[in-house]
């Protein structure tokens, strides 16, 4: 099963907490009205250019273990690789919300509109990582038809140990030119806000994973609790 | 209350045009371009990097107030310039070749143009040669490297290579941040300061260039 998938801007707006969480407010800070406007000015925008597609393409554990081994940079031992041979169904993806959104931030900064460019950048972030969030579900119920236990988690390159250069294979896979994102020679895609990982279905005890890696301790995001909550408590 | 603080207080409130404006009648009134620098555009920003520290006010504000002081610094370059003034110190700022982010190099070019140093801005996708030569040719005294992924860092050490090679270090220094990059990233390479956020590396190319 390969397949294009489309979103209308609307869809793939994120939330407006997510986005000011990216420009630094905390949970529950009281936001002053000047930025709810900036927020609107640049969500606005965000509708007006953004072109939010993916490409979905299933794959089997024995192919995925190719696309997975990459470069050979992974380290020795990652959560990835215990997780995903229990899999029910894997599935390669890569969402874009496109390169008009990036190419506006990038005027806007040149034209001193510092406080919008930024906050536009930001929108185009989180909603570039919303599409994850969306194909998750869609994939399930594409393959289950709806009514099934599953859960689904979307794993990337650069995070949790599966080294960033194995976007390489994963692209020579998954093939997502077809949606205009390629990749650079340092594993960069274009458009800059694109996401590509592999969504894990099965039960949610598969993606249950001590976070006690060698690379544990140097990451700054440390999602991977929250990600797995998100999962387990509607086991 | 003089046409300075009058400047410094509407930069505060992101008042761009108004600053612009006043800053073409403080010219009208001989007022030397480095005062209307040092105690009007850079007083207003100094107080908005301080607010912004202790959490008073957010990302969104320093960034208006920023617009209004280019609104000012604008008309002020070819005065400076002009009368040969001397800056804080001339930075070359970019982020390395393979990378596109820029959004982070930008704010730490913004908050280093508020402190008054001079940017130069390469934009991204920078080879470390273009670095080197920019900062040869401007006479920089420090060049600032930016990269957001791993795959990319290495550029950053050819910089400190290439500075090393051609025999300007001592004169020349290198800075490098971005959200993978660490200190001890930094002291394995040579380079001679990290930058963990914007703040922050403005804190070290002023101790840089010392
Ligand atoms: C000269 O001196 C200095 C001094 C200080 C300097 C400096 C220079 N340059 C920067 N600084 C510092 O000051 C600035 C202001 O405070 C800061 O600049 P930043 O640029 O860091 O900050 C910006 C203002 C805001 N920050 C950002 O925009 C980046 C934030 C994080 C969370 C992030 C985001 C938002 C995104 N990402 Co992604 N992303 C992450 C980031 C993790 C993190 N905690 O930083 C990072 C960079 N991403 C990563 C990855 C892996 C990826 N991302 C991807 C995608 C995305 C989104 C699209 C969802 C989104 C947008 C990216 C963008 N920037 O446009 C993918 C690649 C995208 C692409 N085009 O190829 C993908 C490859 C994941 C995937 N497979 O889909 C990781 C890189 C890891 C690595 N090993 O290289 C990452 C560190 C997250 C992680 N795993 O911890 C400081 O770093």
């Amino acid at each position: 099963m390969r397949q294009r998938v489309e979103w209308t801007p609307d869809e793939s707006a994120p939330t407006r907490a997510e986005v000011l969480r990216l420009q630094g407010m905390r949970p529950g800070e009281r936001v002053p009205a000047h930025i709810d406007s900036l927020l609107d000015a640049a969500t606005a925008v965000y509708l007006d250019l953004a072109e939010p597609r993916a490409i979905v393409a299933e794959i089997s554990a024995g192919e995925f273990a190719g696309v997975y081994r990459g470069e050979g940079l992974n380290p020795h031992e990652t959560p990835l690789e215990a997780i995903y041979p229990n899999a029910d169904h894997l599935a390669l993806v890569a969402a874009t919300v496109g390169a008009r959104v990036t190419v506006r931030v990038r005027e806007l900064f040149l034209r001193h509109d510092l406080a919008l460019g930024c906050m536009l950048d930001s929108i185009a972030s989180a909603a570039a990582d919303h599409l994850a969030d969306l194909l998750g579900p869609r994939y399930v119920s594409m393959t289950t038809g709806g009514a099934s236990d599953w859960r689904v988690l979307a794993y990337s390159p650069g995070y949790c140990g599966w080294h960033v250069s194995g976007q390489r294979a994963l692209f020579d896979f998954l093939r997502p030119e077809e949606i205009g994102i390629t990749l650079n020679a340092s594993c960069l895609m274009q458009p800059l806000k694109s996401i590509s990982g592999v969504l894990v279905v099965g039960p949610g005890h598969i993606h249950r994973f001590h976070p006690t890696y060698s690379f544990c301790e140097r990451c700054q995001e440390k999602q991977c609790r929250d990600r797995m909550a998100s999962v387990l408590s509607r086991c | 209350m003089t046409v300075l603080t009058e400047i410094a207080e509407s930069l505060q409130r992101g008042e761009d045009d108004r600053v612009g404006h006043l800053v073409r009648d403080a010219i009208e009134q001989q007022v030397p371009a480095l005062d209307i620098l040092n105690n009007a555009l850079l007083a207003g920003m100094s107080v908005i990097g301080e607010q912004f520290r202790l959490r008073e006010i957010f990302l969104p504000d320093v960034l208006l107030a920023a617009r209004a002081m280019y609104a000012g610094l604008d008309l002020l370059k070819p005065l400076l310039a002009r009368d040969g003034v001397p800056r804080a110190g001339r930075v070359v700022l970019g982020s390395v070749q393979g990378d596109l982010h820029d959004i982070g190099k930008n704010l730490v070019g913004i908050m280093l143009e508020g402190a008054g140093f001079e940017v130069i801005d390469l934009g991204s996708d920078v080879p470390a040669k273009r670095f080197v030569d920019a900062a040869e040719a401007h006479g920089a005294s420090v060049i600032g490297v930016s990269a957001l992924l791993t795959t990319t860092m290495p550029v950053m050490k050819a910089v400190v290579e290439l500075v090393r090679a051609r025999g300007l270090n001592g004169r020349l220094s290198v800075i490098v941040g971005g959200a993978p990059v660490s200190d001890a990233w930094a002291r394995e390479i040579g380079a001679d300061g990290y930058g963990y956020d914007a703040a922050n590396a403005v804190e070290r190319v002023r101790a840089l260039v010392k």
